[in-house]
């Protein structure tokens, strides 16, 4: 059924009690929800099955008619999963298990008992929280590219609709011209979010006066960082919120067609989003004359193939056309010649999903939020070392602080923080010393780092900072396509050096090395991959020099990490002879009778560290 | 070569295989697809991407064989060779790389005696690395044939490879 600008609003109004449910607006005793959170992180910790227990314990109670359950894209704090949240009340439940259902049921539902057992609590002896915005993970988050995360399910337009979707788009087709909502864009501040942080509406502008018919727009959803789930999460919980994003894109820039460039890793994502497209087209959303204006737009989708310099414009334009996705020089730009050398514009997921919210809320709503130079919110996926694993949205200027201690709640098992990376494998380690930088473009860069796309890796003392660079240089090394030499060789020799200093090999001079062949990288390379790849090498030896020459001159890894720099031993004072670390080692080279000190023979120790992992008394010593 | 991928088509009878990619260029054709695209239809098809398969797409569409090898080689997701009954990948993503999964590496390299990239002879087993599946809270994470384990230590790594050789014994 085609929707014309008019139906939009009045399926809208169909299902005004669902918004206002969802939205906690209802009374709790008329309607309630049970939505269920299916993103990728807590279906892989069975948050179906706890779906299925739920509306069988649900049914046997004859409850159906007044209590839904609903399964929704990720709720963004993934260390607590599987989690259920109920609306309007928003109490959240986390960490369930199939047994602990029919208790819920019973006496959330039945008897009207809410169960503090299966509530949040910040430590244990403390009062559980019962609502989910009162627990500190959610309450310093601010949400406009995730508006709808954990609200709607993502399978079904009409919830989307439902909370406002689409009406950015019913808009823009109905009162604004195509040049008004690049200038509200460019008004609004927003900048790319996928790293660089190129003004919006300035990018649109390029490509709508750019000569050349036709035009086209592309989403770039390679989230190729390792460590970061940002796009992932956008595309499995608000698909359609990227799909608006696009159409208004594609009105205000002047193409008719779009491409969804996504990353085969994600096949639930990829599944989401094929399902958005279809309903999509069957409500006359995309396709020709879309909501009954002469507008006409449609979108395909294309599986990306698993190269990370596909993150750069041109290589990804590559990749489409079918080709070896080497990156070429620019200008020109895209936005001049891109695929099939026509106009093109380029977008990530995030900055996509910002735009129906921009559009519908205005920009000077928008330009409130965030620094002087960073307008909004940034989703990042706080991920590592520490407590509350998950995705957040900050507004733009909070502190590294104030996302790992407050939001975060620290590193877990009472270890020391050391850094939090940024940016990914272009971006760079920032030291306690700079916790109270803001986050925003600029300090960021000045830190040494880059915003990136949203990755925030955090590390405690027992993460190698010399290994940390040395993860990520092998892993540009090992995606740098090859085309250019300074990337081609220069992160290969990194990588050599690298290597030697975490074996115990380093010589003097080799710091030195690292920071030149690093500048020269960085002003030489051919496209973003190679100019950033220093980064992590020369924002850790800026940070963390003395780790360095720890290792490369008394051969020593303060971290304990490094495998030809340490050396596990027992402690005699505290083991207790219960054999485990003997039972588990994998080369049998720990000797000792039960209840007697165990020892390790050296010589044959092929240091995997099973017996530390393994041991319950800490006998086991990194030396 | 022992048959692997069970339950993908086997590329043996030529006349099927001229059908099999008769059908999957032909969006290529109309310009529809591009060849990585194509290439990715034939690898879901097979498990990977056979030669006698690509020697064919290479005739059909008169685009030359050295082109595929390039596409094939630079892309990660490509396979020239079957894949393992059970088909083993450790995200090395960073979230999982600093709560050590190189660690879960080692263990399943010295368990199932292979490298990453590799398959065991009998066509069991391939061991494979992956740089990020996104669900970096569970880290480290391995999946198998593209279920997910999270939250993996050394112990629960070799328990894992104890069920999963069992449940291979059981089936032969």
């Amino acid at each position: 059924m085609k929707l014309s600008l008019e139906d939009i609003q009045q399926l809208r109004e169909r299902y005004a009690a669902l918004a206002s449910t969802r939205r906690g607006h209802g009374k709790a005793h008329d309607h309630v929800d049970l939505l269920v959170c299916a993103g990728t992180g807590c279906v892989s910790n069975h948050s179906l099955k706890i779906k299925a227990a739920l509306s069988a314990e649900i049914e046997k109670r004859d409850l159906q008619e007044r209590v839904r359950v609903v399964t929704t894209g990720c709720n963004g704090f993934c260390a607590n999963g599987p989690i259920v949240v109920v609306k309007p009340d928003d109490i959240f439940y986390q960490l369930l298990a199939e047994e602990d259902i029919p208790e819920l049921v019973e006496e959330h539902f039945v008897k009207g008992t809410p169960v503090k057992r299966l509530m949040y609590r910040p430590d244990k002896g403390e009062q559980p929280i019962a609502r989910m915005n009162d627990i500190p993970f959610f309450g310093k988050q601010q949400l406009i590219a995730l508006a709808n995360r954990g609200l709607v399910d993502p399978e079904k337009i009409e919830e989307y609709i439902a909370l406002d979707g689409y009406r950015g788009l019913v808009k823009v087709l109905s009162e604004m011209s195509p040049e008004q909502v690049i200038e509200e864009i460019k008004a609004s501040g927003l900048r790319g979010r996928g790293g660089a942080g190129f003004p919006t509406g300035k990018k649109w502008e390029f490509c709508r006066s750019a000569p050349g018919q036709p035009r086209y727009i592309i989403c770039n959803a390679d989230e190729g960082d390792p460590g970061a789930f940002m796009d992932r999460s956008i595309v499995e919980s608000d698909p359609h919120a990227l799909l608006e994003g696009m159409l208004i894109g594609a009105y205000a820039i002047g193409a008719s067609e779009g491409f969804i460039y996504i990353r085969a890793e994600y096949p639930l994502a990829l599944e989401r989003l094929t399902r958005a497209l279809e309903q999509a087209r069957e409500y006359g959303l995309l396709g020709e004359g879309i909501l009954g204006t002469s507008f006409s737009f449609d979108i395909s989708v294309s599986k990306g193939a698993g190269a990370f310099v596909c993150g750069e414009e041109t290589s990804l334009i590559a990749s489409l056309e079918g080709r070896l996705p080497e990156p070429r020089v620019r200008p020109p730009y895209p936005a001049q010649s891109g695929y099939r050398g026509k106009p093109t514009n380029i977008n990530n997921v995030e900055t996509w999903a910002n735009v129906p919210r921009i559009i519908t809320r205005g920009s000077d709503w928008f330009s409130s939020i965030g620094t002087d130079a960073s307008k909004g919110t940034k989703v990042f996926s706080l991920v590592g070392k520490v407590n509350n694993t998950g995705l957040v949205e900050v507004p733009m200027g909070i502190t590294m602080r104030e996302i790992v201690f407050d939001i975060g709640g620290g590193i877990p098992d009472g270890r020391r923080f050391k850094a939090v990376q940024t940016g990914g494998p272009s971006g760079g380690c920032i030291p306690e010393s700079l916790l109270d930088t803001p986050v925003d473009y600029e300090s960021l860069v000045q830190a040494g780092s880059i915003m990136g796309s949203g990755g925030m890796i955090v590390m405690d003392e027992r993460n190698c900072m010399v290994e940390v660079a040395r993860y990520f240089i092998g892993f540009t090394q090992e995606e740098s396509c090859g085309k250019c030499s300074p990337c081609r060789e220069g992160t290969w020799h990194m990588l050599n050096i690298l290597e030697n200093i975490t074996r115990g090999e380093g010589r003097e001079g080799d710091i030195e090395l690292l920071e030149q062949l690093g500048r020269h990288i960085k002003e030489t390379a051919l496209c973003g991959l190679g100019k950033t790849a220093p980064n992590p090498v020369l924002t850790t030896i800026r940070y963390f020099r003395d780790e360095y020459e720890a290792h490369i001159r008394e051969k020593r890894c303060p971290a304990g990490v490094c495998k030809a720099l340490i050396a596990y031993r027992i402690d005699a004072e505290k083991c207790t002879g219960c054999t485990a670390c003997a039972t588990n080692c994998p080369v049998a080279c720990i000797s000792g009778q039960r209840k007697q000190t165990h020892v390790i023979d050296q010589q044959r120790c092929i240091k995997c560290g099973m017996c530390y992992s393994v041991c319950n008394f800490d006998a086991v010593r990194i030396d | 070569m022992e048959e692997a991928g069970t339950e993908k088509h086997q590329a043996t009878d030529a006349s099927t295989i001229a059908a099999t990619v008769a059908a999957t260029v032909e969006g290529y054709r109309s310009g529809k697809s591009s060849l990585i695209a194509v290439m990715q239809d034939i690898s879901q098809e097979y498990g990977y991407l056979p030669e006698e398969v690509i020697k064919e797409v290479s005739k059909q569409i008169e685009v030359p064989i050295s082109i595929f090898y390039s596409l094939a080689t630079f892309y990660s997701s490509f396979r020239l060779e079957p894949i393992g009954r059970k088909h083993i990948c450790v995200c090395v993503g960073t979230a999982c790389h600093v709560r050590g999964a190189s660690q879960i590496v080692d263990t399943l390299q010295r368990d199932l005696q292979l490298a990453p990239g590799e398959t065991s002879k009998d066509g069991n087993y391939t061991l494979e690395t992956v740089n990020c599946v996104g669900a970096c809270a569970l880290g480290p994470l391995v999946t198998v044939n593209g279920e997910y384990y999270g939250k993996m230590d050394q112990k629960k790594i070799s328990r894992l490879v104890k069920s999963i050789r069992r449940e291979i014994d059981e089936n032969q």
